[in-house]
């Protein structure tokens, strides 16, 4: 059998079925010399559906990833070892006050990108949070009003069929959900408690995984391995959704192909990308470039495509790409229950408190976070308990023999944009010769004040529930900003559309667009900003205006 | 003082399920590797081998088991192949040459203490020189530039915990459902077991456990 990690799947005029072991959908392809529409740089929650819709309004568009074109079923074990292999492992040099830890903890490298092992979080943003500066008094304001993006929520919602509760408890009221909640497990009652007695509310978590069959893919069957691989295709990833679609309309996807730079021809223009694939350096001409690579790989590319004219980088004249590197902070508290939680059954988080997202009163900092019921894999839950307390020996061992009574509170907590938060590029170069990125992290003032608010928060929240020998761990998670969208040239590095203030042929359209990141997981965001800027592309080429 | 772990699951083992619903045919050949194609050392040199074999018996000890899950070998094949973890701490050599700096380091601290092997030490001496690892309470020379408490946190334990908890034999002492595809679960409140899941061994053992 073929090995999808080293041996093209997508080729030969056919791609992956993701649906059915072993078979095949057709797949139009287009030469290296054929100028098409746009090559995207990624698939994942940005690049995939930009591509999807880019060629359903008609374009002729090539898609490349650096990763495999898995099929669900055929290649994922139930193992939290062998599915390693859908993270970006490569080598990020991780420096700064509070270094980011990479791989597992927040990159994916698969066609469908990180949503391949993302935990299907699917929530919208506060309508504030896009006007920030103007309305609460910090971060910046985006250039969209938050009322179109959450018409594209609406959209991506549907496109996904997400799995949501009834009436949303915090925010401006919203549509029904595609299809109902799921049951929620005991990890998730355990945060139900804890917020009743804190005299908070509580929703069921809208979630990216059907709660009935749709088309070939079945029903969640609650086996809580979605941060590793969904096997049953009950997860809505990019993979099983846009992906598809794009091929139907006629897209084609590259599958190992990993781009290294972005060409320029002497008009200003890009004129096409260089890329690796199956030990070959090749190049594919394009009218349009767009990079979807996430909020590390977008800049690294833009650097690295430095030019004479351009030598800070691509689309580099503000010097803010790469700058405002922001990720959530993560920060959790753990407990143990009297009850047998068993906390593996079913999708990670299926309960959340979006409280400290709304109200404003009461707080010492600015900016805000949601907080989740957890349930991660035995492997995943001790690496943060050890790295975190030092614990080890016999003590650890038998700590993680309450495994099945332990119960957890994890935030999605609002980080600052700050320009010393930073991603560049180092000497060290990756075995095709692309220098390494070297990032630097440290949390602000304001975003310690943030987490300490939540972990004594989670901590009353806990022991309400009636959880104790309560453990705290500090981590990040998703990744955002390092291309920012704005208004002007000046201090940005593309408009609301994602299109490059520099070179009006090369558009970003992924997590590193974000001005700010507020309080919630970002997938639906980058989901409604990809279908947002396909729409805008097909109105500007209406308009004559590409 | 002799070490003992209580299981609160002695009559479940996760390998029952290996031809149930529960186990698909990808998860079954990953976990039959795992149990049988246990790599050779490639990587580490002989005095890197005895020393990190006995950190990782410190870290996870395993008295009770006459065949101990084997994690040394697995750290040894990784870093062989040269995966990396996706992190490279800017205050930490490359991952390779971190673990062969590091495991020249715990031998040189040993010797620096005890004149002796850290792999020929008494227990109660090699935890203390790990937590003084952890508490960057280190001497030997060998540390310059190493942070110890960096590499013992985020290198070392996160490596031996990721290996120990992969295997079969870790998932059923925890009492974890282990592989779940095709076949998931149905019972999802507290106290529910579907009739695939561990028996938790109660009260007498639990009750010790669960400081109240
Ligand atoms: C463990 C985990 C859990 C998460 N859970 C949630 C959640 O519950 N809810 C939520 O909203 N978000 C979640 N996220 C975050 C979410 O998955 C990401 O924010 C989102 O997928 C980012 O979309 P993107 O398009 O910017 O990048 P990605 O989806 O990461 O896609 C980028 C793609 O680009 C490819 N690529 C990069 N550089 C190159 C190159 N040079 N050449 C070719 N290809 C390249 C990569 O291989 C990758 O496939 C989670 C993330 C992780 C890691
Ligand atoms: S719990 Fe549901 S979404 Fe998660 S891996 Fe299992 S079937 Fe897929």
């Amino acid at each position: 059998m073929s090995n999808p990690e080293t041996d093209l799947r997508a080729t030969n005029g056919r791609a992956p079925d993701v649906f059915r072991r072993g078979a095949w959908v057709p797949m139009r392809e287009y030469s290296d010399d054929e100028e098409v529409d746009f090559a995207v740089v990624g698939t994942g929650a940005g690049g995939g559906t930009l591509a999807a819709r880019l060629a359903e309004h008609g374009f002729k568009v090539v898609a490349l990833d650096a990763g495999p074109f898995w099929r669900p079923l055929e290649d994922f074990a139930s193992d939290e070892k062998e599915q390693n292999k859908l993270y970006w492992l490569q080598d990020r040099i991780s420096g700064g006050q509070h270094p980011i830890e990479f791989g597992a903890n927040n990159s994916g490298r698969s066609v469908g990108g990180s949503t391949v092992h993302f935990q299907m979080v699917a929530l919208r943003w506060r309508p504030e949070w896009f006007a920030a500066r103007s309305k609460l008094g910090y971060g910046r304001d985006w250039p969209i009003d938050w009322r179109e993006i959450w018409r594209y929520y609406a959209e991506a919602e549907d496109a996904l069929k997400i799995s949501g509760p009834i009436s949303y408890p915090w925010g401006p009221p919203r549509g029904r959900y595609p299809y109902r909640a799921h049951e929620i497990n005991a990890a998730g009652l355990v945060l139900a408690k804890g917020a009743e007695a804190l005299g908070v509310k509580w929703a069921a978590v809208p979630l990216s995984t059907l709660s009935a069959p749709r088309g070939k893919a079945p029903p969640c069957v609650y086996r809580g391995f979605c941060k590793v691989g969904c096997s049953t295709n009950a997860k809505q990833s990019v993979l099983n959704t846009f992906i598809p679609r794009a091929l139907a309309a006629g897209a084609e996807i590259r599958d190992l192909a990993t781009v290294s730079q972005i060409e320029m021809g002497s008009g200003g223009r890009a004129t096409g990308l260089v890329y690796h694939r199956q030990g070959q350096w090749r190049r594919q001409r394009a009218r349009h470039v767009v990079v979807s690579g996430y909020a590390i790989e977008t800049p690294r590319l833009l650097l690295n495509s430095a030019t004479a004219q351009q030598p800070q980088g691509l689309a580099n004249s503000s010097g803010m790409v790469g700058k405002c590197l922001m990720t959530h902070a993560n920060h959790a508290v753990w407990g143990v229950m009297e009850d047998e939680i068993r906390w593996y059954k079913g999708p990670p988080s299926m309960t959340v408190c979006e409280h400290w997202n709304y109200e404003d009163r009461g707080k010492d900092f600015h900016g805000g976070y949601a907080f989740m019921s957890q349930g991660p894999l035995p492997a995943d839950h001790a690496k943060a308990l050890v790295s975190n307390t030092g614990m080890f020996g016999m003590q650890l061992r038998q700590h993680m023999a309450l495994y099945n009574h332990m119960a957890g509170l994890k935030i999605v907590g609002e980080v600052e944009p700050h320009e010393n938060n930073r991603i560049e590029l180092s000497d060290q170069t990756d075995e095709l010769g692309i220098p390494l990125p070297r990032i630097t992290f440290s949390f602000s003032e304001n975003d310690q004040r943030l987490y300490k608010h939540s972990l004594q928060f989670m901590r009353r929240a806990l022991e309400s529930a009636g959880a104790s020998n309560l453990i705290e761990t500090a981590s990040t998670a998703h990744l955002m900003g390092t291309c920012r969208m704005g208004t002007s040239a000046s201090d940005s590095v593309t408009n609301a559309d994602g299109r490059t203030w520099d070179i009006p042929n090369l558009w970003i359209c992924d997590g590193s667009l974000f001005p700010t990141c507020g309080g919630v997981n970002p997938s639906m965001t980058i989901y409604a900003l990809a279908l947002r800027a396909a729409d805008r592309i097909k109105a500007l080429a209406g308009r004559g205006e590409l | 003082m002799s070490e003992q772990f209580t299981n609160l699951y002695p009559e479940y083992d996760v390998l029952d399920k290996w031809e149930t619903p529960s186990w698909n045919e990808v998860t079954r050949s990953v976990v039959q590797k795992r149990l049988h194609e246990i790599p050779e050392r490639r990587f580490f040199n002989e005095q890197q081998w005895l020393t990190l074999t006995a950190v990782c018996d410190r870290i996870i000890p395993q008295p009770e088991r006459s065949q101990p899950v084997p994690i040394a070998p697995w750290i040894d094949a990784r870093l062989f192949k040269g995966q990396g973890t996706g992190t490279r701490y800017a205050s930490l050599p490359p991952e390779q040459e971190s673990w062969r700096r590091g495991m020249d380091a715990i031998e040189a601290e040993a010797q620096h203490r005890y004149r002796r092997s850290f792999h020929r030490l008494d227990r109660v001496e090699q935890d203390r020189l790990l937590r003084s690892m952890d508490n960057n309470e280190v001497e030997a020379a060998a540390w310059q530039d190493l942070p110890s408490k960096s590499f013992f946190r985020h290198v070392v334990l996160r490596a031996v915990v990721e290996i120990y908890y992969a295997h079969p034999a870790a998932w059923s002492e925890i009492g974890f459902g282990g592989p779940a595809s095709p076949r998931g679960y149905v019972r999802l409140d507290a106290n529910r077991r579907d009739q695939w899941e561990a028996i938790e061994q109660k009260p007498a053992a639990a009750q010790r456990l669960y400081p109240k």
